[in-house]
């Protein structure tokens, strides 16, 4: 990014065809008591600037911290081992810290979960939200907080001139994940990340959320990577779908196929588990099990505790991430198998 | 977050118990698997996987884990040791030394500390050529008998309140938070003295007003561990199957407040025998010819340009006794504390690598 | 904020009314207050004189009445050892503790900001590690020791500082204030420490440092305003808790305050003293939490515009 030769901030000159985030090989390991465990083993996804990826996986499966060492806010607990974080061409993961705020905001931007505890208490949001312009624009603080007011006025804040000076204790839930999407889009990042932007809502509240991301990026032309557990969020919003388990990427490729024909026994499984396809009067189908203690993940494949059609092969091999050219790829021994049946 | 660690071994599942902010209700229900966590941050899932391990081999190495978390914090474990040797010395020193902590010897007075005059010169004699080391050991069965019981008390009658008035809430919480404020809002030392004026002075008088004094800070404790443990999810399932309010509070509730308040204890601990001591050497604590280590530095304090060892050494005893009870009270709660353990876990040398706080935000 | 504050005043007063009611009780609890106030000396005739001046013969809720009417007018009657009223007595001896105090308690805080602060950009690093150490040893030595230690080293072996009296230069300062300043300095050190790893882990932290700030912004613009709040409340408990170490300090140094004050008239018997100075504190200890309820409401909003039950 400093260098001469780096890119200038607006995207044109980039061409179409690179991705605005481009993750490779990544690795997390975690300090624990029972010594390290690799958190995340070896994830790799990208995206196009104006689509939505999808990072979908059961709780602990490695998603939440995928996405906090894309934007380098890793607990200290954690430690990226290995891998690239590529952005306008550059690895974020080879970048002294300065660099790496000076893409913090106008690149990459983050929006967290519970927006009660995102949101600084004792500061009025106005000023929260004007920080970015103030931080990377150099906006005196007038300017910034007609600036903030502005944004509000975009996401939705009802009265945004006098709610300005209000504090988050003072808002709703859904008005705070508001609030926290127009600072997270203030300065038009390339790449916005949404770590389970309405698990903390209620239902009504969480369909108007999802609609303001979706114009947000329409509008901003940004890369949106979901991670959620809904599969119905996922189905509706997302062009294409990373389902993780137990720190890897099991399954990726566009939504509409993956979920039309999955190629791993473990989205098959997730899929059957939505209680729209149940009949009545018989048991819901779930995968049976839990996934594995990060630090008892099989030498072999990662499901086979839990997979239906687990054989010899599934516990002395790992099976990797085999393309199959159609924009897809599958970590299954048997995943034609499946795709037939 | 920090309290939820003895959850998880109890409610097997795990789904309501380990979830961890605010948006607990939301994810369980939408999570039917029994992975209640949604994923948060590294230190949360690092956590749990703490958590975890010993719920899916054995219930055992947990436990052995807690010695060898303190056999990894050196400060931690000389301090368990300290404190060892005072509860051994206070306990069965006396039936060592016999009456030599008052057995006069005018020929030998204010001897200073060397080794050729026996075990019993080691530390050197007072004015009136008692022992100082039998005075010391004497003085530690002394000030353990009033710190001891005057904390056990305070910590039985201050959390039996605190949780049952924190659990019920209402009116019955109101008064018992405002009795502990105003028992709160006055220092200690001054009650004791106002009360001390007005009855005599004696060991057990002393207790009393100590647990007294000292009942308010683990009622509040209680209290808010109970306030905050009442709305939870396995205590509401407690009430539906009609399980009495006693059993509640002494099964789910108490066993998830005990580790704070223990080490609430063992902070207050420190705080009940520097109050007792200074009390004695104000002449209001404990009286000759009994004899406290307080009381032992009130006694040199006239002697302290010819003979310092009569006042340095009762003050070092305190010292190494609070410092020590300080320091592994900070580690318990550590200990205790799902969300700092996996420092404890990590070699001393790494720890200083892996910050809680990012190593960019260091300036 | 006013009817924040009018609350607090009323929730504060209480205390103050129990601390009141508790030494008139507590005086008549020993059965005959008259042993309180003569020495154990005095004859059947002065008792009975006493009493009579006293009003001790009145029935108790007469005697309460007069006792609030007294209070109110702070007429807490006269010293048995000098002669003075005792109001006057306290009230000469009170500036002296409050200087102490405030001096105090202003090295404390700003000492326990600095090197708590330092502790905590860097958790279990070296300095971290001396910092909590020190810092739970101040907590715990003696203050009674520790001055005397002082005395020893620095008054008898090394002859630099006064070992007591308050007239001279600042010298007469350091070993009070010092004595004084241990066990505020280490508990607020840790409670700084706490609030600030607290702080800087906290979600908003993360999402300021997504936004791009600079670590002196984190620190300064997000986290330090957030961790004030529970140094504040403890810095308020351990002003209250200075009583305890002013009556130490300045009965080892000779200090003509409150703290000897009350020592003294316990030690000589002379009640009526011991009841003004007790009251006066307690009037003193409202003030601060009054205080410390303002400094609240001015750096947490949620307190500020918090809607009164």
């Amino acid at each position: 990014m400093t260098t001469t030769a780096a890119p200038s901030p607006a995207a044109a000159d980039i061409p179409d065809n690179t991705p605005a985030l481009d993750v490779e090989g990544l690795c997390v390991d975690l300090s624990t008591p029972s010594g390290q465990v690799r958190a995340v083993d070896g994830v790799s996804f990208s995206v196009r600037r104006g689509r939505t990826l999808a990072l979908l996986g059961e709780s602990g499966c490695g998603k939440s911290m995928t996405a906090l060492s894309v934007v380098g806010l890793l607990d200290p607990a954690a430690e990226v081992t290995g891998g690239a974080v590529r952005v306008r061409g550059s690895d974020t993961l080879r970048m002294s810290p300065a660099e790496r705020r000076k893409l913090a905001g106008p690149v990459l931007s983050i929006v967290f979960q519970d927006a009660l505890t995102a949101l600084n208490p004792v500061q009025p949001v106005g000023r929260q939200i004007g920080e970015p312009f103030r931080i990377h624009r150099g906006l005196s603080r007038r300017q910034a907080h007609e600036k903030a007011i502005e944004l509000m006025t975009r996401v939705g804040i009802p009265e945004p001139r006098q709610r300005a000076r209000s504090y988050p204790h003072q808002f709703s839930g859904g008005m705070r994940q508001r609030l926290l999407i127009a600072m997270a889009v203030a300065l038009d990042p390339d790449v916005l990340i949404a770590d389970e932007p309405t698990t903390a809502l209620d239902v009504t509240v969480q369909a108007q959320i999802m609609r303001l991301l979706r114009d947000l990026q329409d509008e901003r032309e940004m890369a949106l990577v979901l991670i959620t557990h809904d599969l119905a969020v996922v189905a509706q919003r997302a062009d294409d779908v990373v389902v993780m388990y137990a720190g890897t990427v099991v399954e990726n490729g566009p939504v509409r196929e993956v979920f039309a024909a999955p190629r791993h026994p473990y989205t098959r499984g997730l899929l059957d588990s939505v209680p729209e396809h149940a009949v009545r009067g018989r048991p819901l189908p779930a995968v049976p099990g839990s996934p594995p203690e990060l630090s008892a993940v099989p030498a072999g494949c990662v499901f086979q505790d839990r997979c239906p059609l687990v054989r010899e092969r599934c516990v002395q091999e790992r099976p990797t991430l085999r393309a199959s050219g159609d924009g897809r790829s599958a970590a299954c021994h048997f995943s034609e198998e499946l795709a037939r049946a | 977050m920090p309290r939820e660690e003895p959850t998880t071994a109890d409610t097997t599942a795990g789904a309501g118990a380990d979830t961890t902010t605010v948006g607990t209700t939301a994810a369980d229900t939408r999570d039917t698997t029994a992975a209640g966590a949604p994923d948060t941050t590294a230190a949360d899932t690092a956590a749990d996987t703490g958590a975890d391990t010993p719920a899916g081999a054995a219930s055992s190495p947990h436990r052995a884990n807690w010695w060898r978390m303190l056999g990894r914090d050196r400060a931690a474990a000389v301090a368990a040791v300290v404190l060892s040797l005072v509860v051994l010395v206070a306990l069965f020193g006396r039936l060592v030394i016999g009456d030599r902590a008052q057995r006069q010897d005018l020929d030998s007075s204010l001897r200073p500390p060397s080794l050729g005059d026996g075990v019993y010169g080691l530390f050197g004699t007072d004015v009136l050529g008692r022992s100082v080391l039998a005075r010391l050991i004497d003085a530690a069965a002394t000030t353990l008998s009033v710190a001891v019981p005057a904390v056990l008390c305070s910590l039985l009658i201050g959390s039996a309140l605190g949780l049952w008035a924190g659990y019920h809430g209402g009116r019955r919480e109101s008064l018992a938070m405002r009795v502990a404020d105003v028992i709160l809002s006055f220092p200690s030392l001054l009650i004791a003295v106002v009360v001390l004026y007005v009855f005599s002075p004696s060991a057990l008088n002393l207790v009393l007003i100590l647990a007294v004094a000292r009942i308010p800070v683990y009622l509040r404790t209680a209290r808010a561990e109970a306030a905050e443990l009442r709305s939870r999810l396995f205590v509401d399932a407690a009430r539906t199957f009609g399980t009495p309010s006693r059993s509640i509070i002494y099964r789910h509730i108490l066993p998830i407040a005990l580790p704070t308040l223990l080490t609430v204890a063992a902070l207050d601990f420190c705080f009940v025998m520097l109050t007792e001591s200074s009390l004695s050497f104000l002449g209001i604590g404990i009286q000759p010819p009994d004899v406290s280590w307080g009381l032992m530095v009130a006694q040199g304090r006239q002697y302290l340009q010819t003979a310092w060892w009569i006042t340095v050494l009762p003050g070092l005893a305190i010292v190494f006794t609070t410092v020590s009870a300080t320091v592994l009270a900070a580690w318990v709660r550590m200990a205790t504390d799902p969300a700092q353990r996996w420092r404890l876990t990590l070699p001393t040398k790494r720890r200083g690598a892996s910050a809680a706080v990012p190593p960019e935000l260091i300036p | 904020m006013i009817p924040f504050l009018r609350k607090r005043m009323i929730s504060s007063a209480i205390p103050l009314f129990c601390v009141v009611l508790g030494v008139f009780f507590l005086a008549r609890m020993t059965g005959n207050p008259v042993d309180l106030y003569l020495p154990l000396s005095a004859t059947a005739e002065q008792r009975a004189e006493f009493s009579a001046a006293q009003g001790f013969d009145l029935s108790i809720p007469a005697q309460l009445w007069n006792y609030l009417v007294d209070a109110a007018h702070l007429d807490f009657g006269t010293s048995l050892r000098t002669g003075q009223p005792a109001t006057e007595m306290v009230l000469d001896a009170f500036p002296v503790t409050l200087q102490l105090a405030g001096v105090t308690m202003l090295l404390a805080i700003t000492g326990a900001l600095l090197v708590g602060s330092l502790a905590a950009y860097r958790p279990n690093s070296l300095v971290d590690r001396i910092a909590s150490l020190l810092s739970m040893t101040a907590a715990s030595i003696p203050d009674f020791w520790f001055a005397i230690m002082g005395v020893l080293v620095f008054g008898v072996s090394l002859g630099w500082l006064p070992t007591s009296g308050t007239l001279g230069g600042p010298e007469i300062w350091v070993l009070p204030v010092a004595t004084l300043l241990i066990r505020p300095f280490g508990v607020l050190v840790q409670v700084v420490r706490g609030s600030m790893v607290t702080a800087l882990s906290a979600p908003y932290v993360k999402i300021a440092r997504s936004k791009g700030a600079t670590p002196r912004r984190v620190i300064f613009g997000h986290a330090l305003r957030n961790a004030v709040t529970p140094v504040l409340t403890v810095a308020g408990d351990l002003a209250v808790g200075l009583v305890n170490g002013a009556v130490i300090v300045e009965t080892i140094f000779g200090w003509p305050g409150i703290g000897k004050l009350m020592i003294d008239s316990i030690l000589q018997r002379d009640f009526a003293v011991l009841q003004a100075a007790v009251l006066l504190t307690a009037v003193t200890i409202f003030a601060l939490n009054i205080l410390v309820d303002v400094c609240h409401a001015l750096t947490d909003p949620r307190v500020r515009l918090a809607v009164p039950a």
